[in-house]
């Protein structure tokens, strides 16, 4: 028995010794001879161009450092960055599309703090553009830099335009529902053929989700002073909320949802707005770079989102959110990395050989200026938009995106007339965000 | 434990000496070490795979715990937030008990309606057979994904179909109110594990009572009601519990279909923004549960979630055995 006993207990110790993983974080010495091999981490997908564009950077930088072999995986997503940093089994260098998940990573230093590594190379944060040095770090934390940022605006279709008789695109809200309403084709049977503008959550959307994008066109707020959320006390966002039901209301509910049930995959050739079913769509300057490959004839122009009627000022702002770049913990060549990860974030030729395959928008001021980025009227656009002083992006906080899922889900279900109340249901969101906050930051001890 | 596992009744005997009880009990323990070495495998999976992870989990949901720094001790906070606080926990729980009460019975019934046709069927019992087995083997994930491009609102065949006998077709999975119905289909359609369960037990009916009941003058229904569903209440005991337990634990499908239909399957970031799309229909218990753990990275309060999880699927288990005795009927045992 005693002999069984052991074995069983020597067999569970291997088993749970494997699960817990080993992480060693020693740096190797690296020779040409032996060149150390890095793993890199994106979330850029295979079936799109643009995993092909960030391995074409990468590989640049691996044939000038011969002390480096370097692989680039794609199609990556944060649950498979956490159960890397737990099991201790984790690539050299790490990016994420979800910058919410900074307010996870930087406290619980699962990605490490970048800050003596800027110390010793002597980077100044003051060469970064303003709004992805907000989303690279929390509470002063600084365990990510900005990989190329995203903006969002608003994209038309130039031939539709024409044949509406519209001339310009529109600036304010109120242009923009009238615009979407005279571009808007029906089928015979009152069923959509073409949607002048789709406002709805959840509808070709991203991170964040296009709620928390709109309000800021109203001029919305997060928090007050002391952290509490205030939707339900700043207007900007009731009226954002109405503007969208207003439009989908005018589109009937129910028929706009199953026509976006026969539109196409948003990040393919078939997407709604490269193929005419949609005449304006409200979309990041990544597109700018889809159209070129998949759709080079189509005749569009882009523009900077319409703003809320009584904040003119707010035009030329939008949405700023973008890539981040860290190394995790546990990382095997620290060195090696950060060099990787310093390449890749301040390096002008870099940033600019990326931008002009991802048309992504490029993170330092001076590659913003690069002569090397290929000029493009539409793509102008979001260097415009990413230079404004009034854009700007959703908080950062301990939740990760978990208060913005649950500002969609009341707008999803606002938007299809199932709330009553829209000023109660709003003071109950604070209510749900407040808590869950506080959940998340103190286990809700007192 | 079988009696030729069991030690022999321990008899004084008055000429048994000392050595003679010293030797019989060495081997009764040699017998024991061998069943404890043949049952190792599964000891030690079971306490690796399930042991550990229960209580695991039930230390996990005293604490605040976000997968990446250490847990910390933080007492009842977590299930004060989960019956207390967090809102989204009632639509879940109202969908999953929706799911138990509807599907559950619907799955059983279509079971054995299916049963009991391919037991009558004369010619071609075998691919019958087949038919209403295959789609049981369709992986869950293939299988829910088939079933959103069927039920397409906009292009799906089952609408186009619809449209030609001048329905408007219901916006299915894109539709708050037809998200459960849909996914209940989808569970009907994918019945044939049970299906041949209760095909082999409408098949095992012993025939002499049917012919004595038809002697008495029993019609079909009555056969039905008074031969066989006493005959096969086992099964439907058996097909009960695993539905309602699979019900409690309902995920892939709901992730998938909501995922798909709510179109953001194609973004390689955040593609569970949507989990329980339309409007938290499809926001069953587990898939909050998954959201809060995995996305949220509130791995307490995810465990705390799970342990309430187990209190009800272990307190509904109890429950259906218990009333069960009322309604099944083992042969062979007076009832």
């Amino acid at each position: 028995m005693k002999r069984v006993a052991a074995a069983w207990f020597l067999l569970v110790a291997a088993l749970s010794l494997t699960a817990c993983g080993g992480s060693s974080g020693k740096s190797s010495k690296a020779s040409s001879a032996h060149p150390v091999k890095l793993t890199v981490w994106a979330g850029w997908s295979a079936s799109t161009h643009e995993l092909k564009v960030f391995k074409g950077v990468v590989a640049e930088y691996d044939r000038k450092h011969p002390e480096v072999k370097i692989k680039v995986v794609g199609d990556i997503v944060d649950t498979k960055i956490l159960a890397a940093i737990r099991s201790g089994n984790v690539p050299d260098v790490v990016s994420s599309f979800t910058s919410s998940n900074v307010g996870k990573y930087c406290p619980t230093g699962a990605w490490i703090d970048l800050a003596p590594y800027l110390k010793k190379d002597k980077i100044s944060l003051a060469d970064f553009t303003k709004t992805p040095l907000y989303y690279t770090q929390y509470k002063g934390k600084r365990c990510a830099l900005p990989l190329l940022a995203d903006t969002f605006g608003l994209y038309y279709n130039k031939a539709m335009f024409k044949a509406a008789g519209i001339t310009s695109p529109p600036k304010t809200m109120s242009q923009l529902t009238a615009d979407a309403q005279k571009l808007t084709q029906k089928n015979p049977d009152g069923s959509l053929k073409v949607v002048g503008f789709d406002p709805a959550s959840g509808f070709y959307d991203g991170a964040p989700n296009k709620v928390l994008r709109f309000a800021s066109l109203f001029g919305g707020h997060y928090t007050d002073a002391k952290g509490h959320s205030i939707l339900s006390k700043d207007p900007a966002w009731a009226k954002s909320m109405q503007w969208v039901k207003n439009l989908i209301d005018w589109y009937g509910h129910d028929k706009l949802v199953r026509f976006q049930a026969g539109l196409g995959d948003e990040f393919s050739a078939s997407n709604a707005f490269e193929k005419g079913k949609l005449a304006m769509v409200e979309d990041g300057e990544w597109r700018v770079a889809f159209i070129d490959l998949e759709h080079p004839n189509l005749d569009y122009g882009t523009a900077p989102m319409p703003v809320d009627d009584s904040h003119p000022e707010l035009y030329g702002s939008g949405h700023v959110n973008g890539t981040i770049i860290g190394i995790p913990k546990g990382v095997p060549h620290p060195a090696e990395a950060w060099a990787l990860v310093k390449y890749l974030t301040t390096d002008t030729h870099a940033l600019a050989k990326l931008s002009n395959g991802l048309r992504n928008v490029p993170t330092t001021k001076e590659s913003l200026k690069s002569p090397e980025l290929k000029p493009d009227p539409h793509f102008a656009t979001f260097l415009r938009i990413i230079d404004n002083p009034k854009s700007n992006t959703a908080p950062i906080t301990t939740v990760g995106s978990a208060y913005q899922d649950l500002i969609q889900t009341f707008a999803l279900k606002y938007q299809a007339g199932h709330v009553s109340d829209l000023h109660a249901g709003l003071v109950n969101l604070d209510k749900q965000i407040d808590a869950q906050l506080k959940q998340a930051e103190t286990g809700g001890a007192p | 434990m079988s009696s030729g596992l069991a030690a022999a009744p321990e008899v004084e005997l008055p000429g048994l000496t000392l050595e003679r009880r010293r030797a019989k009990r060495k081997a009764a323990w040699r017998r024991r070490r061998l069943v404890l070495l043949l049952m190792s495998p599964w000891i030690v999976g079971f306490s690796v795979f399930f042991g550990y992870p229960l209580v695991t989990s039930a230390y996990l949901s005293f604490t605040h715990y976000d997968l990446l720094s250490s847990p910390r001790w933080i007492g009842l906070s977590n299930y004060r937030y989960l019956l207390g606080t967090d809102q989204q926990i009632w639509p879940a729980v109202y969908n999953t008990l929706w799911m138990i009460v509807v599907a559950v019975p619907l799955q059983v019934a279509f079971a054995i309606g299916i049963a009991l046709m391919v037991a009558r069927a004369r010619r071609g019992v075998g691919i019958f057979r087949t038919i209403f087995y295959l789609p049981a083997l369709a992986p869950p994930v293939a299988a829910t994904l088939g079933f959103v491009y069927i039920l397409n609102p906009a292009n799906g065949p089952v609408n186009i179909l619809l449209k030609h006998l001048g329905i408007d077709g219901p916006l299915w999975f894109q539709s708050p109110g037809w998200a459960k119905p849909s996914l209940v289909l989808l569970g009907l359609w994918g019945v044939g594990n049970i299906m041949i369960i209760f095909l082999a037990a409408v098949l095992d009916v012993p025939e002499h009572l049917h012919e004595s009941a038809q002697l008495d003058g029993a019609g079909p229904l009555r056969r039905f009601r008074a031969v066989t569903l006493p005959s096969i209440s086992p099964v439907i005991l058996f097909a009960v519990v695993i539905g309602v337990i699979q019900g409690l634990q309902y995920f892939t499908q709901a992730y998938v279909a909501a995922n798909i239909a709510s179109g953001q399957a194609s973004q390689s970031a955040d593609i569970t923004s949507n989990l329980g799309y339309p409007e938290q229909s499809t926001l069953f218990y587990p898939v909050l549960l998954y959201q809060n753990g995995f996305r949220n990275f509130e791995m307490g309060y995810a465990s705390s979630m799970a342990m309430l999880l187990l209190v009800v699927a272990l307190a509904v288990t109890v429950v259906i055995l218990v009333n069960s005795r009322r309604w099944v009927h083992y042969r062979g045992t007076a009832s």
